[in-house]
């Protein structure tokens, strides 16, 4: 573990709490939304009123959870993760271009995929928020919202497989895995992806 | 394949489970302010005349489905057999689906392209779209296509249907009701 001194801790038990609730909601309102949208699946499940509740009280749950999290968790870890991520220097912008380059805790493709999950969350929950008002007060219906709600579904669809095939079967990277269930990663794995954290001493705890 | 591939359409529905269609109880039932009560088997419905037609179908909420084909029977076919009497001005639309329904007046009822579908697309009416019949109004938005018809009750005036007792639009007018237009 991170006392061992062949591990290193990754990932704090604050951002562990914010990725599992966030993976957890996104699969229940995936689910729960394919059903309320493939006509096939609406016949097979029925009780739509049931699975709409799911799927909003779900979305309620994701908001309230992440927002207890930042309230209760580390927040200046947070803050400094949120500015990790936020900082795209010349070594990210050559290894996007696929030209080997030392990458610190995140690299830029985590980087990219931490700013597009955020962005959609966004986007899901304001697109969301107008298809619950807009079914109780037309002024707030408008014909895009579905668009955009059910557009975002299918991106996100791509990203979450991309992301579930480096975590869980791309052998370089699945180790990764362990990072986000655990906490710590094999120092020798962490030097090869992600040498400028670790670094030629001791590496920064997140 | 193309069961899993998005058809365009969503299913609406509002009860804990789709009616199931039962060809040899089913029944079709014509009331209220008629000269002859009617009950139809769904036999004698396929036998009055049928029509066909391709129209296009609008979601209040904000979707479409384009170029629908659509197989059934006018309302003027439908009625004729009840004869409608004096007084009579609208028509409640009741689905096995509880507690949905909806009306319209006789006039919407009897436009050129408002029918009662058993067929979509070449095939009969499929369960999650009202097997096995639907209201087919292209005017107006789908809260006003019920589905799953079993009972046409005729009135003097429309009564409000399920949606239009949670806020929306009588007259469903694709594009001039509920905010849009």
């Amino acid at each position: 573990m991170a006392t061992d001194k062949s591990y290193l801790l990754r990932f704090s038990r604050t951002e562990r709490a914010f990725h599992w609730i966030h993976a957890s909601a996104f699969f229940v309102l995936l689910g729960s939304g394919l059903i309320l949208y493939l006509p096939r699946l609406s016949e097979l499940v029925s009780r739509r009123p049931l699975v709409k509740a799911v799927h909003i009280d779900t979305a309620i749950a994701w908001a309230v959870a992440l927002a207890l999290v930042v309230l209760l968790g580390d927040r200046a870890g947070l803050r400094r993760t949120v500015h990790e991520l936020d900082l795209f220097d010349s070594d990210d912008r050559l290894w996007l271009r696929r030209i080997p380059r030392p990458q610190g805790r995140f690299n830029a493709g985590q980087k990219l995929n931490a700013a597009l999950t955020a962005s959609f969350a966004v986007l899901f929950a304001v697109s969301g928020f107008f298809l619950w008002l807009g079914e109780r007060d037309h002024r707030f219906r408008f014909a895009s919202t579905i668009v955009l709600h059910d557009g975002l579904m299918y991106v996100s669809l791509v990203l979450l497989v991309g992301h579930l095939y480096l975590a869980l079967i791309y052998p370089a990277t699945r180790h990764a895995l362990r990072g986000m269930t655990t906490g710590s990663v094999r120092r020798d794995w962490a030097q090869r992806h992600h040498a400028k954290w670790v670094g030629p001493d001791e590496p920064m705890q997140p | 394949m193309r069961d899993i591939v998005p058809s365009g359409w969503r299913i609406y529905t509002v009860a804990a489970t789709m009616p199931v269609f039962n060809r040899t109880t089913w029944r079709l039932r014509i009331d209220g302010l008629v000269e002859r009560p009617v009950t139809l088997s769904y036999e004698q419905l396929r036998a009055l005349p049928r029509v066909e037609q391709v129209s296009d179908f609008h979601c209040v909420t904000g979707w479409s489905v384009k170029n629908v084909h659509w197989g059934g029977v006018r309302f003027r076919d439908l009625l004729a057999a009840a004869r409608p009497r004096t007084g009579a001005a609208a028509l409640t639309l009741v689905s096995a689906e509880k507690p949905y329904a909806d009306s319209l007046t006789l006039d919407q009822a009897k436009l050129a392209d408002v029918l009662l579908a058993y067929e979509m697309d070449g095939k009969p009416l499929r369960r999650e779209h009202g097997a096995p019949v639907r209201l087919v109004i292209p005017e107006m938005y789908g809260y006003k296509n019920v589905k799953w018809v079993e009972r046409i009750t005729v009135t003097d005036q429309p009564e409000p249907g399920y949606w239009e007792q949670r806020g929306y639009d009588t007259d469903a007018w694709v594009g001039r009701s509920n905010g849009y237009g």
